[in-house]
């Protein structure tokens, strides 16, 4: 079977500076994959060459069997990427239910079924209480987990989180890991960009890592954490001689 | 006449594109000067090229004083800030037409002779009129004062940061209020010249100002928000588009020119000739 | 939860139709032709306000060149009636629809200007539209067009012995606005412009196409103002580029929406119901010495209003905590 991500030789130059360099990973239907990396290692490019925010210098971009490289964001949204900001980029003059509501008219063109599914998608995210009040006055925390639903709304068959548990408290991070598992348990396929490993590791099926815009390592969390590579792209070198 | 846009526009620039503020009432602050000019002709018979300092800085006062009273609570809405800015200034240009109006009635007023009017002079053959031509001279001089201003002194300096990160610039110690005010005060003070230079060849009457905050407003986005720069290049642009096109369109078209100039660029440079922001 | 939302939909729906009914009965009691001109006014003001506010309201375009698509309304009605006979109301739609094309073919080049780059281009392009008209010879140019009469009848829409037939269509362009807008509001095409209005990359990352909305939002905006261009010509019997398409009328359709409250469904109507009273009853009343009293109790007001109220009069109504929530 066609895995449903997959990007073929990308690569993103902006001016001088490459961000990504040849960068082939694939996604696999139902897994939870982690895009980690140091700063500056060319997560968020390729987040959003994924999400269709810009097309790569080179390459391309394979969803679900159908080359999406030059394909706008809205169209990608509507054959099932749905995606989060690391910058939260909530609706903030409208209510929370309204926000997603946006989402859900992706696929229900009849609005009481927008507002229904909206309803349905709060509920899942545990948002349904805030339901009616404005985006602009829920908290951080809060405001992620609108992003997501937001984004499931649009019923996603691959659900693009960027940097959605940086910058949480544990416990909001917990609910966070939870719901991140809840959504896979729903059938939909997970790809998150983490920048701290400690988040991810527990929770994704398999992890990439990006090192100065290439495919450093990837495979099982476990192997990565003790990888020497890994180590030291996180670390420094000094670290990992020392090691 | 182009480089006297200039002039009118980058005190424009300066309160638009520095501090991020839209004022609609920039052509007023050209009406009252040319009115300010008028008076201190007609009643000390100071002549406007003498007066234009006085002028200039009588503005500056009055520019900082509306910053203070008005605009600064403007700036300061929670919502909708950018509709507030509009039609504060809106409303603002409104009363100062209506004051101009009841004070100095709607009478279409000149000043009958002065040093410059109606003059020419022949430069190696060719003949311009003397108000242009200072004008001119007066625009270029205040224009290099003002770049020099903005990137070469501390104040100029905290103009731009103050607009980049008013917080930031609290925590060094500057007040907000006191260099916005004194950017108003020094955008107004520069119409105020060029309001003072206009009064010896142009009719003063209540409405004079709506006709040129347009083309100013043009020539800045022309140039380029945030840029001092961009607004006298702009001013220069548009002063030759308005030559070109009356040599080829009626003179009742001349605008559509610059207006078609200015669509022009920001369609290929949405950001204007030399805009940052 | 979702009967809340019904049940305040139905609310305002039943409110408008009150509102709409006493307005209807209003020239039963108010005989004064002053008066009623005000009304027409009120009304033709608050239709016109409510779809400005559709493209800079809802969907957040903020354009001060609608003067453009108001003339266009007007001279479109005129010109098929004055050199080819087509009666008005074939003018008045072929008004909306000429408007709605221009709209969306300016659409193409203006939807990628933002800010202040975007509102300098609308007011430069209903100032080239004006231009145009001036030294547009077969239009009239600056004399303008007189629309002669023929006959008073609602086929030919001019009535000479009285204005209530105009009191009439203004409050039904009136309804047709604000019907359209609450029809929008909970609709796709509203959330899509206030999607795209608070945050056009979201949007998109949500299937919505920013550029198609715009292009919606502003093909309605610009017929519905055209319809209300055609009107007014037939009302005032004469039209001059000035007239009809001078920045004023940019101003004018904006600021009932912006002081009543910009983005709302009730917004425009109450603003309009405020302003243009007061802008008339000064001008009534200060405005004969020609010494501009009119112009400083008026810019007054507006300055005061802004600054006190920076979302508009509406939010003295609502709630604090429910501000926005019906937007």
């Amino acid at each position: 079977m066609t895995p449903l991500l997959e990007t073929r030789g990308v690569w993103q130059r902006f001016g001088g500076l490459v961000a990504n360099s040849d960068v082939s990973i694939s996604v696999g239907r139902g897994e939870i994959v982690g895009l980690i990396g140091p700063n500056g290692a060319g997560k968020s490019t390729l987040f959003n060459l994924i999400a269709g925010v810009l097309p790569p210098t080179q390459g391309s971009i394979w969803f679900d069997g159908e080359d999406v490289t030059r394909m706008p964001a809205a169209e990608r949204c509507q054959r099932g990427v749905g995606r989060t900001f690391q910058v939260v980029k909530s609706f903030e003059t409208m209510t929370v239910i309204d926000n997603v509501i946006v989402g859900a008219l992706v696929r229900n063109t009849v609005m009481r079924e927008a507002r229904r599914k909206a309803r349905e998608v709060l509920e899942f995210t545990g948002l349904a209480a805030r339901a009616d009040v404005l985006a602009s006055d829920l908290v951080p925390a809060e405001k992620r987990r609108l992003e997501v639903a937001r984004a499931l709304a649009t019923e996603p068959k691959l659900l693009l989180l960027d940097e959605v548990l940086t910058g949480l408290t544990s416990t909001e991070a917990q609910t966070g890991v939870a719901l991140v598992r809840k959504v896979r348990d729903a059938g939909i396929t997970v790809l998150m960009v983490e920048h701290v490993m400690e988040i991810v590791m527990p929770l994704v099926d398999r992890a990439i890592v990006l090192d100065l815009g290439k495919v450093l390592v990837e495979g099982k969390p476990a192997d990565i954490v003790r990888d020497p590579k890994v180590i030291s792209a996180y670390l420094g070198d000094r670290h990992a001689v020392g090691a | 006449m182009g480089l006297l846009y200039g002039l009118i526009a980058v005190g424009l620039a300066l309160i638009f594109g520095l501090m991020d503020v839209t004022n609609f009432a920039h052509g007023e602050f050209l009406m009252i000067a040319m009115y300010l000019s008028f008076f201190l002709f007609a009643f000390f018979a100071i002549d406007p090229l003498l007066s234009a300092p006085l002028v200039a800085a009588a503005l500056f006062v009055f520019g900082a004083v509306i910053y203070l009273l008005i605009v600064r609570f403007a700036m300061r809405a929670k919502a909708n800030a950018g509709m507030v800015q509009i039609f504060t200034t809106f409303g603002l240009a409104i009363v100062m037409r209506g004051l101009a109006q009841f004070f100095f009635t709607p009478d279409y007023r000149s000043i009958p002779q002065s040093w410059l009017g109606g003059k020419t002079i022949s430069i190696a053959g060719i003949f311009l009129p003397e108000p242009q031509l200072v004008g001119a001279l007066v625009s270029m001089a205040a224009f290099a004062g003002l770049y020099l201003f903005i990137h070469r002194t501390d104040f100029g300096r905290a103009i731009e940061a103050t607009r980049e990160d008013p917080g930031a610039v609290a925590l060094v110690g500057i007040d907000k209020n006191r260099v916005f005010a004194f950017g108003w005060g020094l955008g107004a003070a520069l119409v105020g010249l060029a309001g003072a230079i206009m009064a010896s060849f142009f009719y003063i009457y209540p409405d004079v100002g709506a006709s040129f905050a347009l083309i100013a407003y043009v020539t800045v986005a022309l140039g380029g928000f945030g840029s001092v720069f961009g607004a006298f290049a702009g001013g220069i642009v548009v002063g030759l588009v308005e030559a070109t096109t009356a040599l080829v369109l009626p003179p009742s078209l001349k605008s559509v020119g610059i207006y078609a100039v200015y669509l022009l660029v920001v369609f290929i440079r949405p950001r204007g000739l030399f805009g940052s922001i | 939860m979702d009967k809340d939302f019904a049940a305040r939909r139905r609310r305002d729906l039943i409110i408008a139709a009150v509102l709409a009914a006493i307005a209807a009965l209003t020239p039963l009691f108010v005989k004064d032709v002053v008066v009623q001109n005000i009304l027409i006014l009120t009304l033709m003001y608050a239709g016109l306000s409510q779809s400005w506010n559709i493209l800079s309201g809802y969907c957040g375009q903020i354009s001060l060149g609608h003067a453009l698509y108001f003339g266009l309304g007007a001279y479109t009605t005129e010109l098929l009636f004055t050199k080819f006979g087509v009666l008005p109301w074939f003018g008045m739609l072929a008004g909306g629809v000429v408007s709605a094309l221009i709209a969306m073919g300016l659409g193409y080049p203006f939807f990628r200007l933002r800010g202040h780059y975007f509102v300098i281009a609308t007011i430069v392009i209903a100032e080239i539209g004006l231009l145009l008209f001036h030294n547009w010879e077969w239009a009239g140019a600056a004399m303008g067009i007189t629309i002669p009469i023929r006959g008073d009848s609602w086929l030919k829409f001019q009535f000479l012995r009285t204005k209530l037939p105009y009191f009439y269509f203004a409050l039904v362009l009136c309804c047709l606005a604000w019907f359209v807008t609450w029809w929008l509001e909970d609709s796709k095409w509203g959330f899509w412009w206030r999607a795209v209005k608070d945050n056009p990359e979201a949007a998109e990352s949500l299937g919505v196409v920013v550029f198609n909305s715009k292009m919606g939002a502003a093909a309605v905006s610009a017929f519905l103002v055209a319809v209300g261009g055609s009107f007014y010509a037939q009302f005032v019997s004469y039209i001059d580029p000035e007239s009809v398409m001078g920045f004023q009328f940019s101003l004018l359709m904006a600021l009932p929406a912006v002081l009543g409250g910009i983005g709302t469904l009730w917004g425009p109507v109450l603003g309009a119901a405020i302003l243009i009273p007061l802008t008339e009853l000064t001008r009534f009343k200060f405005g004969g010495s020609g010494r501009g009293v009119d112009l400083i109790v008026y810019g007054t007001l507006i300055v005061l209003i802004s600054l006190a109220l920076p979302r508009g009069l509406l939010s003295l109504f609502s709630r604090p905590k429910k501000t926005g929530a019906a937007r």
